[in-house]
Formats: C-alpha cells, structure tokens, sequence
C-alpha cells in the first residue's frame, strides 16, 4: 500500500510556542487508501502537527506537500485554511465546528455556494450528500437540526462536510473521545470503507487499543518529536505504549485486603432529577473502608446523580444515607469535605479547576476557610505556597510554577492537582468520577496508583468509570447502574465482561450471568 | 492576510502599555471631530489639560469630581470581578444621599463625631439593601441583574423625586423640589480652603486600598474571585456561592451609596433630584478602564474627572461643545476594550 506514490508528505515541520518546541522536524508520508495513526500523549505535538497542515498555524520550519494533478509534489500555502481545503484536505476537529442552529445538510454545504445563491442547487447538494451517506454508511438525518442530533451524528455531519468537499485526505483529531464503544466502531468500520475507497486518513489518539483496530501504519510523537513509525501489523501493544510514555509503564496491582467499616452507605434512595440520566430509584450501596467499588455502566444512566449524591451536591429525597456510620446532617460541599469525603469530577476542567486562579489557590480552595491557611480571614499566602510546592513536588504536577495559572496545566496535571488537593487531607471515602477519561497512558497509571494507595491506607472508594478494563482492574467490587437503579454483580474475579455488559443493558444478574 | 493568535499570558507591561495605548489612540481619534469644529487640536487639548490640572483650583475641581466616580467605580470593579453585574450604581448613589439626608438633615442631633460616621453607615446601608432585591431574585429565579438594577435605578429616582416633593420637600427651598439641607454636624468636613474638595476623596482612597487587599489577601476577595472566574468549580470546592455573591451585592451597593453620601453631605448640602449626572454609569467606565483593578480605579476615576472638568474649561474658551468629554470618555472605554484584546491575542500579519 506504501508504494502508492503519496498524496501528502510532511517534511521537516517544525513548530515553536516560545521555549516550547512542539513539533520538533516532523516528518510524515501519507499514501491513497491509507489509515495512519498519530499517536501520543497529551501534549505531544498531535493537534500541532495537524493544525499546522490544515493551516490553523504556520510552521516555523519545513514544507507540506500535497499531490497535484500531474503526478508531482507542490507546496501547500502555509497558514491558510482555504488552500489546505483546496488542496482536499480536511478535518474533523475534537469540537466540533457545526451551526447548532442549521440542520445538517445545510451545516453540510455552508461556505461551498457562493453567498448569493444560498436557496438554490438545493437538489443537487441533497443528492451529493445522499450519495455520499450510501457509499459511505454514515446514516444521518439530513434534516434534522444539529442540536437535535447525538454527539455521533454530529460527528457523522462533520465527516461528511468534509467528504463533500471531496477531499483526499481525512484528518479526525481524537474521533472516539465522545463516541460510545458501538459507535467508534462503526466509525471504524465507515474509515474502513472510506479507505478502500483511497482516501487516506490521519487518525489521532492516544488510545492504543484503538489504534491498533484500526490503522495500517502507526506513528508515534513524544514531546514534539517522532519517536518511531511502524506498520500496525507487525506492532507490539507493549512496545508502543513503551515508546508512547517514554518509560515502562507499570501495570497497577490491587492487593488484597479486608475491607473494614462502613464509610458510606445509601439505603433506598430516590432523587428525583430534572430527566432519567440524573435520577436514581431505590439505590443501595455500601462501601467499607480499604474497598475499592466499582460503578459500570452506560453514560446517562444516573451517574451524574450518584456522584452528585456523593460529592454532597444534591440531597435525597427519599430513602437513607449515611456517611461513616451517622446519617447526613448537611448536603453541601464544605460539609462532605470536612466529613472527610475526597471529591474527584468528572469535569475536571468546569468543575476541578478555577482556570484563572493560581495552582497554589486551586491547590488550596477546599481548605481555604480552614485553620493553618487564615488568620482573621487573611489568606496565610506562605502556607497555601509551601503546600503547592508539596503537591507539585509529591504528584509530579508539571507546571510553570505555584502561581501559574491552572488553565495552563494539561489535563493529566489538572487531575494530579486535583488529586493533591483531595488526597492530602487522608479522605475516608473518596469519588472518583471518570477519574482517567482523556489522559494519556502515564498519567492513567499515576491516577491508579493513587486510588490503589490511598484504599491501602484506609480509604473507601468510589469508582464511577466507563472503562471497563479499569473497572476489573481496580475494583473490589463491581455495582453496575442502569436506570437510575444500582445492582450488585460482584468481585471481578468472579465475573466476565459479558454479564456486565448485559447487566449494563438492564438484564438482571441471574439472567445475565 | 491578518491573523489573530491567542497568547498564552499575558505580560503586566504590556497590560499597562495598552492602557496608555488606548488613551493616547482616543486623543487621537477625538482630535479628528475638534479639527471639524475648526479649532486647533493641539490647542483645545492643552486647554482640557490645564483647565484640568493647570490649577490648584483646578486639579481641586478634578479631585471633586473624582470623588463618586472613585466610589461607583469601586462599586462596579467588586461587583464585576465576582460577575455580578450591577448597573444599578445611580439608584445606589441616590439611595446613599436620600438615606443621608433622612438622618442627617435635623431628624436627630448629635456631635459631628457620631453624626458623620452614622451618615456615612445610613448611606452605606440603603445602597447595599437596594442590592439584596436584584441578588436574591438573581440567586432563587436567575433574574439578569442587568435588567432588574437597571430598572431600580428609575425607581429610585421617581421615589426620590416623590420625596422631594413630598414629605422630605424643605420648607425653605422656595418652592423648588430639594431636601432640607445637611446639618453642619453631619457634613463632611472640608479638606482645602476656597475649595470644593472634601473628605469624601479621603474614604474614597481608603476604600480603594481596603478593596485592593480585600480581594487580593482576604478568603472573601479569595471567595468573589473563585466565584467569578468559575462558578461551578467554586461551588464543588465548598465555596458558599449564594454567601459569597449576597456579599459581594452588599459591598457593592454600599460603596455606590457612599458616593451618594459624599455629594449630598459634602459637597451640595441638600439633595436634588440632578444630584448626579450618571456617577453611577460613569462608573461602571471607570472600573472597565481600570481592569477591574481597585487601585486603578482611582487613577481611572481621576482620568474622567479630568476630562469632564478640562473639556467644561475648554468649551468655555473655544466653544466647542462640552459634550466632547463625553466622546472622550466614550472612545477611550472602546479603545481600552480593543487593547484588551489585542494583549489577549497577538496579530500575525500572515505570508501571502
């Protein structure tokens, strides 16, 4: 397939943010047909390396090249969306760029017809993208607004503005972060096709697992650079992630241990959110201390309740909870803290971080009333700095410095952070929500180990996560949601990923097992 | 082809260069309907200039008027920094004097000692209890802030009017709708002789100071600052968030009703119902041009002071309309507000 001649060659890119160097010569060749994967950590030069193809940003060294009509190379005009369009190359961003108040088919053809004659043709551009939905099989209903659709339709609108651009080449900047493990794989399946078809595709991901499903070739970056190339086939999952990190990655191992007493303790409980996804029905559940349960279940089946539940945000309103073996004076934040509840959100960036704020303040904010870090109500600023320092020295939280702003921090720094500020205290019960989503493999294996720790010193924990693999790996316990209602499916050891899968579909545990 | 770049932080000096930036390009760019008029720029500016600062009298002139704008602009820059977007500063302002007048014009009677500090407090109160309305319906039922202390602020005014016409009208005034006038006891002393100046400047300039190290050193400033930048995660890290913004409402309200306080009790003496001509509004200028820095405030506030007062001057000299402070004023808040964003991002002048 490689000895096709290339419809794309990056050649010796190179990109600066001041003492930054995120794309260090990069090199890159792309045949017809071909479905490449750029893989990397956060913050390795990925989104760089494409924005600078798409001409979001101009490099500040090398050249691209793409295929012209005679069979040669020309140059790509640098920082220019317009010529990287032209030149049939698009791209379907990680947020995507969708008129929420357009349906699709118009979202589809917005900026291909000139301004004038936005009425007319209509036919012909339903017939194109109709086409284009058949050859392709990305079903979607082209005249349904775009904030009617799912995150996957959405993204299926975006591959087929692109595709309807007749474009040669597809970049999909992390596709599969918003998708469900059913649609990212028919989104594999549909890139498949698209290949066969002899477009070729740029996949960025830093999900190996995924990479490997679906690529030919594999590239990997590392801070900026190319650290290796290498065709899929013949590539070791081990070694890449090895090459990915940069270092060994060390497997987390749950030790075994006696679970003690209760920490938490929901008895029955019904909240009755604003929809289905943020309601729970009669939820039991118990966590003791030096136990890790894991909750599984699809996105939307009452997650959000449960955590909100737990991180003290939301009260009951039917059934009993209780918090170390006494039942729940006050359901707000400052009292779960101070009852010794850790706090991880899902949402590290809307909920974790006040971005604008210094890491030592973000560090500092759910202890800030507390003796030790104000005196008369005057910030003690030496304290709150010696305990950054402590915390960027302790979870390896990479940033500038204590008063830099959080919103500098990557995500895997923001949750170091995060878990800093809620572990130091030596929480008793600790909710971890998606605690790994979106981080790279070393910053996953360092969130782990955390959690794995903190259950060794006596700490219950809550798991909610959508990672199956991590849910069998850390917890003691696995409690699976559906509905709004919890069911107890047990030790993972005693478990398959089939009957937690049905079970997470709703079937009970006789049945399913 | 021009291109814009987000920057990654942002330098303090060049924050403070595109603030001069920003005055020098509205100088500029007002020179061109002063050339319309047919006078000479350079001169009409030096003009505002000394009419502004040529003086002692003059710079007193400035520093008197700066006085409420120091406060309603303080009152907008707290608010602002927390998001709690209060325009209600005017009807704050007349609150403050209609509640310094109520005490402090004959009802009771007590040594200046006890009569200064209770106008201050009786002002201070009505500014911040006109806020708890607008916050609360903002915090149970979302309510815009905007819209509801917009609206107070003709509310107070039409009740202010009511009184001046009613119950609080001053026997004395010849007929013309104006309160009884501040006792001595309950005036704000006079800073400098055969001027207007008085000690209004001087709590304008504490405040200024105690605001700075309120939000910089303090768990509140800590608390109106996690609010404000980020609502949701203040709230999941225990930040009492309705507390925090009920306060930051009452400190702002009373700030405004200081600059009221100051007007009637020591500068005019009773109160009217053209007591300000937009303080309020124009503080929310003034806090915009300061970054929403406190201690800017006060330079800010002595910048407007300074053009409404040199450009009164220079009108009188030249004859071209005073309303050119208002053009001032208006294209430097336009220009800080472009250079704002051109410290936030940077602008590549891109190949081809």
């Amino acid at each position: 397939m490689t000895d096709r001649p290339p419809v794309l060659v990056l050649d010796g890119i190179t990109k600066r943010f001041g003492p930054l160097v995120a794309n260090d010569c990069i090199e890159l060749t792309l045949a017809p047909g071909e479905i490449v994967a750029l893989l990397g950590e956060n913050g390795a030069g990925k989104t760089t390396l494409m924005n600078i193809l798409f001409g979001h940003y101009t490099a500040d060294a090398g050249r691209v090249r793409v295929a012209d009509g005679a069979g040669g190379l020309s140059d790509l005009e640098p920082g220019s969306p317009g010529a990287a369009l032209a030149a049939g190359i698009g791209m379907v961003h990680q947020h995507f760029t969708l008129a929420e108040n357009l349906t699709g088919l118009e979202n589809i053809v917005l900026g291909t017809e000139p301004v004038l004659r936005v009425w007319g043709g209509r036919a012909e551009a339903r017939a194109k993208a109709a086409r284009l939905m058949r050859e392709s099989g990305l079903e979607v209903d082209l005249d349904a607004r775009i904030d009617q659709l799912t995150v996957g339709e959405r993204q299926r609108v975006e591959i087929l503005k692109a595709l309807y651009r007749d474009v040669r080449v597809l970049v999909l900047d992390e596709p599969t972060a918003v998708l469900t493990p059913q649609e990212a794989e028919g989104l594999f399946a549909v890139l498949r096709l698209l290949a066969a078809k002899g477009l070729a595709v740029v996949f960025i991901s830093h999900k190996l697992g995924e990479v490997l499903a679906v690529s030919h070739r594999i590239a990997v970056l590392r801070a900026g650079r190319k650290v290796g190339e290498l065709e899929t086939a013949k590539a070791d999952r081990r070694a890449i992630a090895d090459l990915m990190v940069g270092r060994e990655v060390a497997a987390s191992r749950r030790s075994p241990l006696e679970p003690g007493a209760p920490v938490l303790e929901l008895d029955g409980v019904d909240v009755a959110g604003k929809d289905a996804r943020r309601s729970l029905h009669g939820a039991s559940l118990l966590v003791r201390a030096r136990e890790i349960v894991g909750i599984a279940g699809v996105s939307g089946n009452g997650q959000a309740a449960l955590a909100a539940l737990i991180a003290g945000l939301a009260a009951p309103d039917g059934g009993r909870m209780r918090l170390n073996g006494r039942p729940v004076a006050r359901h707000d934040s400052r009292a779960f803290v101070e009852a010794g509840v850790a706090r991880v959100p899902e949402d590290r960036h809307h909920d974790g971080v006040v971005g604008a704020m210094s890491v030592a303040e973000n560090v500092a904010i759910e202890d800030i009333r507390a003796k030790g870090f104000q005196h008369w109500g005057f910030i003690d600023f030496a304290a709150i700095r010696s305990r950054a320092e402590a915390a960027i020295r302790d979870y390896d939280v990479r940033c500038p410095g204590p008063d830099a702003p959080a919103r500098l921090l990557s995500g895997g720094n923001i949750q170091k952070l995060i878990l800093a500020r809620v572990l130091e205290r030596d929480p008793r019960l600790i909710l971890a929500n998606q605690p790994t989503r979106g981080l790279d493999v070393g910053a996953q294996a360092e969130v782990h180990r955390r959690l794995l720790a903190a259950r060794e010193r006596g700490a219950g924990v809550v798991l909610i996560s959508e990672d199956l693999d991590e849910l069998f790996a850390l917890s003691d316990r696995i409690v699976v949601i559906h509905a709004g209602r919890l069911a107890e499916a047990g030790p993972p050891e005693a478990l398959d990923r089939g009957t937690v899968g049905l079970m997470m579909a709703g079937h009970g545990r006789e049945d399913a097992a | 082809m021009i291109r814009l770049e987000a920057r990654q932080s942002v330098p303090g000096w060049l924050r403070l260069a595109a603030t001069a930036g920003a005055g020098v390009a509205a100088l500029v760019l007002v020179a061109i309907p002063i050339a319309a008029a047919g006078v000479g720029v350079l001169d009409a500016y030096a003009l505002m200039a000394k009419g502004a600062f040529g003086s002692v009298f003059a710079a007193s002139e400035t520093l008197t008027r700066a006085t409420p704008l120091i406060l309603t602009g303080l009152a907008a820059a707290v608010a602002f920094r927390a998001k709690l977007w209060n325009i209600g500063g005017e009807g704050q302002l007349y609150a403050g004097a209609l509640a310094a007048v109520a005490v402090g014009s004959g009802a009771i009677s007590a040594p200046a000692a006890v009569m200064v500090p209770m106008v201050l407090v009786a002002g201070a109160l009505a500014g911040a209890l006109l806020m708890i309305g607008p916050a609360l319906m903002k915090l149970r039922f979302g309510a815009d802030e905007v819209v509801t202390t917009l609206l107070l602020n003709f509310v107070v005014l039409l009740f202010v009017q009511m009184m001046l016409e009613g119950p609080m009208k001053d026997p004395m005034g010849l007929g013309w709708p104006q309160s009884m006038p501040v006792t001595d006891e309950a005036s704000l002393p006079r800073l400098m002789a055969r001027t207007r100046l008085h000690a209004g400047l001087i709590i304008g300039l504490v405040l200024a100071v105690a605001v700075a190290i309120l939000m910089r050193r303090t768990v509140w400033g800590f608390e109106i600052r996690a609010v404000g930048e980020n609502a949701a995660a203040a709230r999941y890290a225990g930040v009492p968030v309705t507390a925090t913004m009920v306060r930051v409402a009452l400190i702002s309200g009373a700030l405004a009703g200081l600059a009221g306080v100051g007007e009637v009790a020591g500068l005019k003496g009773y109160l009217t119902s053209d007591l300000s001509p937009g303080f309020g509004y124009a503080g929310i200028v003034v806090a915009m041009l300061a970054g929403l820095s406190p201690l800017g405030v006060i330079a800010a506030a002595i910048f407007i002071a300074g053009v409404f007062v040199g450009a009164d001057s220079m009108s009188r000299a030249t004859g071209v309309s005073n309303y050119l402070a208002d053009l001032v004023v208006a294209t430097s808040l336009l220009c800080v507000l472009v250079g704002g964003f051109l410290t936030r991002f940077r602008i590549r002048l891109g190949r081809g």
